[in-house]
Parts: structure tokens; C-alpha cells; sequence
């Protein structure tokens, strides 16, 4: 038996028609069929538990029905089931969407399974969580906390299969427990099976980052060349019982997949290769091999497993203050000069107003990603650049610093260097965050239904 | 032994960054399983660490993937405390790839005959 999955998306703010190919793709295969939608970043979260406190009936994936809408009818119809992290800060909620979505589609019976227990707010006070902190020590001041979220595992997704969910709708999971509930449930591996739970999670990897397996975040022009970037095929991966699989996308789509493409993925955010932590297993990736067996089609075997760890990360947000930029361009003969003259200026008057306060500069074009906020790549590179526009950035707690450099920008258009143009500024609220590893035994997973005759 | 030639990493290689925090990963793979060995000895954690030395990372560790003709490099601490916290535009640190890929990195000139060769010809 082979167990298919596809990947509708891999963020929350990905292309919300990928998942229609694959879905119909999954549509034509024989077998247990999966789509899963990976929406969740790290400050997602705590942004949906800020909007959930505003509005109860809020606080999930404001794009949840853009994603699952077109593919819904073609899923229930041929028995494809959803799993989809997209319940963010409110699983029921999100769960209560797709049941209404179904029932206006003419499908009264839909049954959507609910995972929550990942959120931990109120679980253990500041204190505690600073005490939990694995690496540093932001939360030594005890910030007030704004959400704290822990990873949940594969299990109470598969529980919720087992249960004949048709959707399954969580908050916090780790990404590939996405793919690896749904193989449990299939398979029927062990929880202690860790060479098979580690291969499930290697499908889970593979595919929670949507397209950036399938040639997305690869092409590079006359180097790395894909096809069809503009209607790329997000991925399928076609498992087998003994935890080997072929990452593919559906025909006709754009993309590729290969060697290359697939090594990047493998290893994208990786730290150790021989301890890749989950909830579920630690995966040693070092001994997985690559085939490739003909156009768009990988091969992957080797993944093992370890025991997966006692404790339980969890992401802890906090206020993280207010980041303010602000541009302004210069253009034509001596642009170069006018926009270091806009800096020094921008900068000898935010020493004498608000010295306490950090400003970055960069000048985008010459620099602007590869510096540092000390500037020391940005006083050694300039050139005779005729379109400079320079980003000034400062974050802090005090609005009226901030608002301080944003004025300081503008007010150049008068009182700065000749020529200073198209002045554009921004004040943002910021989420700062942190991890914490908590006891297993604080947390307790709960699946329970909504729809059909739950 | 052949004589050594530098070139970009770009020529031999290519690369995909990851952020965890305040930690950044490179994935660097190998454009073809011959250049492994050589690239594994001139690559090195500490050349890394030079490479990314104004970003002042507090350690740098290389992990060797011989199976995918791969290097795994893990820099603590460069991302200016990141995507939450830095100034810069690129606070996950994406576009760090490339700049690792900008760098050069001597390796003998026999192991580029033959991929140069092939380039030439199409």
C-alpha cells in the first residue's frame, strides 16, 4: 500500500491556488490520501491570540478559507483528508468555518476533528517560563507575555484520523507532524517505532515548506534553472510501510524536482543532521540517500530514529516594542554623496535627541541585507551610485523616539541634501520571542469533533 | 598534484540558508560529487567564521553530509537577535547564502576541467 500526501501550502502567506493541482492530482491516485496546509509561523501565532482576545469568534487563519475553499468539494468528494495547522490561536473556530464552507458546498456531514492543548499561556507564570529558557535569557526580566505556545506531536492527529475525522484542524503541532499523523494513522506505526516515525518526519520536512521543494526559493537563472515559476507544483510525497518515499508534483504543473532541489530542502533549517528534534522522534538525517528515478521523481530512504525528547518546545512570545523606518532616495550625479550626507545628518541629530536609541542605516542597492546594523560594510562599500535610497530602522519601547527619527527623515525633504525624494514611513508593533522546553506533563493534547454527529 | 586555482564557491556549489532565532544554518551542496573532497578541505568551520567575521558569530560548527555531497554550517548568534528583533531588512538571514556562495576558495584546477569543458560546449 502506498500513502499519498500533498502539500497545499508551506506559510501563511503562500499561494492560496497551489493546493487546487495537487488536490487533483491526489484525486486520481488509489490509497489513503492527504493534503496538508502548513500556515503557521512562529509569530502567526502569537499575532492570532492577540486578534482572538479582541474577538473570540477570531484568532485563526484569516486565509483559511482562501486556501481551503477551492479544494474542499474535490477532497470530500474523493475521500482526500485535510490536515491543516491553520486553527492558530482558535482550533474551534477555524473548525466551525470549514463545517459551515462544507455545508453550503452540500456536504451536511462533514467531520471535522479538533486538536488543542498547545496553548500554554496560562500554564506557567513569567517565572517559570524564564526558568525553562534554552538558550539566553530574554525572559530574565519577565516580560508581561503575550502567548506561549508548545509543539504538539503527531499523535493527536492520528487519534483524530482514527476517529474518521475528514478535516483535521490544529493550533501549535511541530510542521512535520503535519504528514506524520496521517502515516501513523495509515500505517499504523508504533509510537516507539522511531526508525519509521523518523522517516514520517522526514516526509513532513520535506513537504511543510510547500514549494521550496519542488523548485520554489531555487531558481537561479542560467545556473539553476526551473520551469514554470509562475504556476509552480507543490509537492506529493508517495510513502511506503517501510518509510521510503518519492517526493513528487502533480503533471503539468511548473517546477522540478531533483537531486538539488531536494538536498537544499533536506537540510533547510537543520542544525545538528544527526539529531533533528521533534516532538514525536530525533531524526538522524546523516545516512539518507537520494535517488532520482526519473523526471520529477526523488527517491529518499536512510532516515533513522532516536527516542524522541522528554520535553516539549515551546515558543514563547513577549512585547517586543515598536520598529519605525523610514526612506528617502537621491538620484542623478553625486547621489552617493548626498544620501551619506542624509545619514550623517539623520543621525548627529538622533544622537542629540534621543541618544539612548539605536539607528540603523542602509542604503538599499549597495547595501542593505548583507551589513550590519553597525554599519561597518556600509562606510567601506559605496560607490558612484546614481539611485541611492536610504532605510533608516530604530526599534524601542518609546513611541516618541521612535516617532522622533521618523520625523527626522522626513523633515531631510526641506532641510537635508538637494534632490532627497519619495519619503515613506512605517511604525510597526513587534512580537518578540523566545523557546522554553517544558515538562511533557504540563501538557495534555485534546482531540475532541464539531460537524456531522459529533 | 595539480596546481590550486581560486574561484567562487558560486562555481562549485550551491546553498540555502535557515534562521532558528538567533542562529543561522547554510546548507551548501556540492554542484557535482567530485568537488566533495576538496571543498571539504578547504571549507572549513573556521574559514566560515572568518567569512562571516564582522556578523561576530559565538561559534561556528561544520557538519559533514557525504551522501548528499552536502555541508551543514551552523552560525550562532549573527542574526542581530533575529527576524523579531533585528534592524536589518533581512533579519532571517536568506540572502546569507549568497554571500557565503560570493566567497572564493582555492581548489586544485583539475577539478574544474571538466565541468568547464562542458559548459563551454553547450
Amino acid at each position: 500500500m502506498t500513502v499519498f500526501i500533498g502539500a497545499g501550502a508551506g506559510f501563511a502567506g503562500d499561494r492560496t491556488d497551489a493546493a487546487g493541482p495537487v488536490a487533483g492530482a491526489l484525486a486520481k491516485r488509489d490509497g489513503p490520501r492527504f493534503l496538508m496546509f502548513e500556515t503557521l509561523a512562529e509569530r502567526t501565532l502569537a499575532l492570532a491570540q492577540v486578534e482572538r482576545r479582541r474577538d473570540p469568534s477570531r484568532g485563526y487563519n484569516p486565509s483559511l478559507e482562501a486556501f481551503v475553499g477551492p479544494v474542499l468539494k474535490t477532497c470530500l468528494e474523493n475521500q482526500i483528508r485535510i490536515v491543516g495547522n491553520f486553527g492558530a490561536a482558535n482550533p474551534r473556530g477555524a473548525a466551525e468555518c470549514i463545517v459551515a464552507m462544507a455545508r453550503k458546498a452540500g456536504f451536511p456531514a462533514i467531520r471535522v476533528g479538533v486538536v488543542e492543548g498547545d496553548d500554554v499561556t496560562n500554564v506557567l507564570s513569567s517565572e517559570q517560563f524564564a526558568a525553562r529558557e534554552t538558550a539566553g535569557a530574554l525572559l530574565a526580566d519577565a516580560p508581561p507575555i503575550v502567548a506561549a505556545n508548545v509543539y504538539l506531536g503527531a499523535a493527536p492527529i492520528a487519534r483524530a484520523l482514527d476517529e474518521r475525522a475528514d478535516v483535521v484542524v490544529t493550533g501549535r503541532v511541530a510542521d512535520p507532524s503535519l504528514a506524520l499523523g496521517p502515516l501513523i494513522h495509515a500505517f499504523g506505526w508504533r509510537l516507539e517505532d522511531w526508525d519509521r516515525l523518523a522517516a514520517g518526519t522526514l516526509v513532513g520536512h520535506l513537504l511543510e515548506c510547500g514549494a521550496q521543494v519542488t523548485g520554489g526559493y531555487f531558481a537561479d537563472p542560467g545556473v539553476k534553472d526551473v520551469p514554470g515559476m509562475d504556476a509552480i507544483g507543490y509537492p506529493i510525497a508517495e510513502v511506503e510501510q517501510d518509510g521510503s518515499f518519492v517526493i513528487t508534483k502533480p503533471e503539468g504543473t511548473g517546477g522540478l524536482v531533483d537531486r538539488r532541489t531536494v538536498t537544499e530542502q533536506v537540510l533547510y533549517e537543520i542544525h545538528d543532521p544527526a539529531a533533528y528534534l521533534t516532538p514525536d522522534v530525533v531524526l538522524d538525517l546523516t545516512a539518507v540517500e537520494l535517488a532520482e528515478l526519473g523526471r520529477d521523481r526523488v527517491r529518499l530512504t536512510g532516515a533513522r530514529g532516536k527516542p524522541a525528547p522528554e520535553t516539549l518546545k515551546a515558543t514563547v512570545c513577549f512585547d517586543g516594542g515598536l520598529l519605525g523606518e523610514a526612506e528617502i532616495s537621491y538620484g542623478g550625479p553625486n547621489a552617493a554623496a548626498r544620501a551619506r550626507l542624509a545619514i550623517r545628518t539623520v543621525k548627529a541629530r538622533m544622537a542629540r535627541r534621543a541618544p539612548e536609541l539605536q539607528v540603523r542605516a542602509d542604503a538599499i542597492g549597495l547595501v542593505s541585507i548583507l551589513g550590519d546594523s553597525a554599519g561597518s560594510e556600509l562606510a567601506s562599500s559605496w560607490h558612484d551610485a546614481t539611485d541611492v535610497r536610504v532605510r533608516f530602522a530604530a526599534q524601542g519601547h518609546e513611541a516618541g523616539e521612535i516617532d522622533l527619527l521618523m520625523g527626522e527623515v522626513e523633515a531631510l525633504y526641506c532641510a537635508g541634501p538637494a534632490g532627497g525624494a519619495g519619503v515613506r514611513r512605517r511604525i510597526t508593533p513587534r512580537l518578540a520571542s523566545a523557546s522554553c522546553l517544558i515538562e511533557r506533563k504540563l501538557v495534555a493534547p485534546a482531540v475532541y469533533f464539531v460537524g456531522g454527529n459529533a | 598534484m595539480s596546481a590550486l586555482v581560486e574561484v567562487p564557491l558560486y562555481e562549485l556549489a550551491h546553498a540555502r540558508s535557515g534562521d532558528k532565532g538567533n542562529r543561522l544554518n547554510i546548507a551548501v551542496v556540492c554542484r557535482e560529487s567530485a568537488f566533495y573532497p576538496a571543498l571539504s578541505a578547504t571549507l572549513t568551520a573556521e574559514r566560515l567564521a572568518g567569512i562571516f567575521a564582522s556578523r561576530r558569530p559565538s561559534r561556528v560548527v561544520r557538519y559533514e553530509l557525504p551522501k548528499l555531497y552536502a555541508f551543514n554550517f551552523v552560525l550562532d548568534d549573527v542574526l542581530e537577535g533575529g527576524v523579531n528583533a533585528s534592524l536589518g531588512l533581512d533579519g532571517h538571514g536568506k540572502s546569507l547564502s549568497f554571500l557565503l556562495l560570493a566567497a572564493f576558495v582555492s581548489v586544485p584546477a583539475a577539478l574544474l576541467e571538466p565541468s568547464r569543458l562542458r559548459s563551454a560546449a553547450e
